[in-house]
C-alpha cells in the first residue's frame, strides 16, 4: 500500500515535469524543433539577449505583475485590517465579493473587464483606443486582490487583538501600533499573498489577452500570438531563466517559513517553560 | 469602541474596487447580450442563439468532467503519500506540486504537441521500439491529457491541505477496532475529506470547462469547446455581444455545477482555503 503510493507519486512528478524537460533541453538546442536535438549550444541564449523586443516584453510583464503585486499586497493588506472588524454578516458578503474573481471562469473575468474598459472607454468618454496599460493594471490588481485578502486575513484571525490594544495603551499610534506590532505578526501572510499574486500576475494569459491594447503587450500573450507562425527556440532560453527565477522564489519564501516556524516553536517552548 | 469604527473605515475602497472591477463588469456583460451588436437596441437574439451551442457545451462539460475524475484518481494517492512525510519533505513536495502552476502553461501545452506530434518524441520512441507509429494529437485524448497534466496541481493542492490535518488517531481508532484498510479509507478517511474532494473537482472543473488553448493546440479540427467559441467570437468574429451571452450562460453554468456538488456532499465550499 504505502510502496504503491510511492510509486505512483514519483510517476506524478515524472509526469508533472517531463513538458518542462523538454523545453529546458530544448534551449540548449542547436536546432529549431523541440522534438528532435540537434546538438548541444548556448546560442539560444545570447540570441535572447540580443533580442530587443523580446526583452521589452519580458520586462513589460515583470513591471506589470511587480507593480500589481505590490499594489495589491498594500491595498489588501490595508482592506484586510478593516474587513476583520466588520460585522459578520457584513464580513460574509465581502468574503462573497472577493470570491468571484476566484471562482469565476478566467474568460468571463477577462470578457467582463474587457467589455467594462471598452464600454466606459469608447462610449461615455469617447476614447478612440480604450484598452491601454492602464487598463491592464487595474485588472491584475483586481484578480491579485483575493491572493492578498485570503492569505493576509487567517494570520489577522490568529492574532491576538489585545496586543494592538496594548501597544497603543502604551502610547503607540494606531500607525505605530500596526507596524511595530501587527504587520510582524502578519507578515507570513503579507509576504505568501505577495509572491502568489506575483507569480499569477507574472504568468497571466488568459485575462491580459482580453484586457490588454495594442501598445502595451505582455510575454504570455504574445507567446500566444507566436504559436500562428513557429516558435523561436530563444523563447525556451527565456522559460528556462523564468523557471529558476520561480524556483529561487519558492526556496526563499519556504526558507522564510521555516525560520517563522521555527521561531513560533521555540516562543512556545519558552512560554512552557515558564 | 472608537478605534474599532475607525478601522472599519479601511475596508471601504476595497468594497468600491470590487464592486467597480467585479460586480459592475458582469452587469456590462449583461448589458451586451442583451443588446443588438449592430444598432445597440435591445434585444432578446443573443440568448435565443444560445441554443444551438448547447451540444458545444454539453461536449465542454463532458470533457471537464472526465479530467476532473481522473484528476482525482491520480491526486488523491498523491496528496496522502505527501501529507504523510514530515514537515520538511512536505514543504519541498508542496512547492514541487505548486512549481508548475507557476509556469507559463502555453509553452508547457506546447511541449505537449512535442511529445505528442506524429513525429513527436513518443512517437520516435514507440518507433524505436518497433511498435510503429500511432496518431496521438489531434485526439479527444490529448484534450483530456493536456486537462489533467495542467489542471493536476489544482486537485492534489486542497486534497493535501485536508488530509494533513487528518487527526491520525481516528485511523489508529478504526484500525484497532477491527476496521481492513480498505474499510479504514471508505468508511473515515473519504468521508472526512470529502470538502477537499469538493474543492479540487471545483478547481478542475473550472479552468478545464473555459479553456481555449488546450483545444486548439491538442484537439482535433472537430473538437471545440466553448471557450473556442468565446474566443473567436471576441477575437474573430467580432461579434462580442453574441460572446457576452455565452460568457454569461458559462458563469451560471459553472455556479450551478459548483452549488449542486457542494449541496450534494453538504459541504459549503468554504473550509478550504487553497495555498
Amino acid at each position: 500500500m504505502k510502496k504503491t503510493g510511492r510509486v505512483l507519486t514519483i510517476l506524478i512528478f515524472i509526469f508533472l515535469y517531463i513538458p518542462m524537460a523538454v523545453l529546458i533541453v530544448g534551449s540548449f538546442n542547436e536546432g529549431k524543433s523541440l522534438a528532435r536535438f540537434d546538438g548541444f549550444t548556448f546560442e539560444q541564449y545570447a540570441e535572447l539577449f540580443r533580442d530587443q523586443e523580446l526583452l521589452q516584453l519580458l520586462a513589460n510583464s515583470l513591471i506589470i505583475s511587480i507593480l500589481a503585486s505590490s499594489i495589491a499586497t498594500a491595498f489588501g493588506t490595508v482592506a484586510s485590517l478593516g474587513i476583520q472588524n466588520l460585522g459578520p454578516r457584513m464580513r460574509r458578503t465581502v468574503m462573497r465579493l472577493t470570491d468571484i474573481p476566484m471562482t469565476n471562469p478566467e474568460i468571463v473575468t477577462g470578457i467582463s473587464l474587457s467589455l467594462l474598459f471598452v464600454f466606459v472607454g469608447t462610449k461615455l468618454l469617447g476614447q478612440r483606443n480604450s484598452l491601454t496599460f492602464w487598463t491592464l493594471l487595474i485588472a491584475h490588481i483586481t484578480f491579485n486582490l483575493p491572493y492578498v485578502i485570503l492569505n493576509v486575513m487567517p494570520k489577522l484571525s490568529q492574532m491576538d487583538s489585545s496586543l494592538t490594544d496594548a501597544a497603543m495603551d502604551l502610547g503607540c499610534t494606531p500607525l505605530q501600533a500596526f507596524f511595530k506590532v501587527t504587520l510582524p505578526e502578519i507578515l507570513p501572510g503579507v509576504a505568501a499573498g505577495f509572491i502568489m499574486a506575483f507569480t499569477m500576475s507574472l504568468d497571466d494569459f488568459v485575462i491580459s489577452y482580453f484586457v490588454t491594447g495594442m501598445d502595451f503587450v505582455t510575454l504570455p500573450v504574445e507567446i500566444y500570438n507566436y504559436t500562428k507562425k513557429p516558435i523561436p527556440p530563444k523563447i525556451y532560453a527565456m522559460f528556462t531563466l523564468l523557471f529558476l527565477l520561480i524556483l529561487a522564489l519558492m526556496i526563499a519564501m519556504n526558507l522564510l517559513q521555516l525560520r517563522s516556524d521555527r521561531k513560533k516553536q521555540l516562543t512556545a517552548e519558552q512560554g512552557g517553560a515558564r | 469602541m472608537m478605534r474599532r469604527n475607525k478601522t472599519v473605515l479601511l475596508s471601504v475602497p476595497y468594497i468600491l474596487w470590487m464592486v467597480a472591477f467585479t460586480l459592475i463588469p458582469l452587469g456590462v456583460v449583461g448589458y451586451y447580450a442583451l443588446t443588438d451588436p449592430d444598432t445597440g437596441a435591445f434585444t432578446w437574439g443573443n440568448l435565443q442563439a444560445l441554443g444551438t451551442y448547447l451540444p458545444v457545451f454539453g461536449e465542454s462539460i463532458a470533457y471537464s468532467v472526465v479530467s476532473a475524475l481522473i484528476c482525482l484518481v491520480l491526486g488523491y494517492p498523491v496528496a496522502y503519500f505527501i501529507a504523510q512525510r514530515g514537515p520538511v519533505a512536505q514543504k519541498l513536495l508542496y512547492m514541487l506540486v505548486m512549481l508548475p502552476m507557476c509556469m507559463s502553461f502555453l509553452l508547457r501545452t506546447l511541449a505537449w504537441v512535442a511529445l505528442l506530434q506524429d513525429t513527436g518524441i513518443i512517437n520516435q520512441i514507440l518507433q524505436a521500439l518497433g511498435i510503429g507509429q500511432m496518431k496521438l494529437i489531434r485526439t479527444p485524448g490529448a484534450v483530456v491529457l493536456g486537462m489533467v497534466y495542467n489542471y493536476l496541481p489544482y486537485m492534489i493542492l486542497p486534497l493535501y491541505a485536508i488530509l494533513v490535518k487528518m487527526d491520525n488517531r481516528l485511523i489508529e481508532a478504526a484500525e484497532d477496532l477491527g476496521c481492513t484498510p480498505v474499510q479504514t479509507f471508505l468508511r473515515v478517511i473519504l468521508p472526512l475529506s470529502m470538502p477537499g474532494i469538493v474543492s479540487g473537482i471545483t478547481m478542475v472543473f473550472v479552468p478545464a470547462v473555459s479553456t481555449f488553448y488546450i483545444s486548439q493546440k491538442l484537439g482535433g479540427a472537430d473538437t471545440v469547446l466553448i471557450g473556442d467559441v468565446i474566443e473567436r467570437l471576441f477575437k474573430q468574429g467580432d461579434n462580442a455581444n453574441l460572446g457576452a451571452a455565452l460568457s454569461l450562460l458559462l458563469m451560471v453554468l459553472v455556479l450551478v455545477c459548483t452549488g449542486l456538488m457542494n449541496r450534494l456532499t453538504g459541504s459549503d465550499g468554504e473550509d478550504v482555503v487553497v495555498v
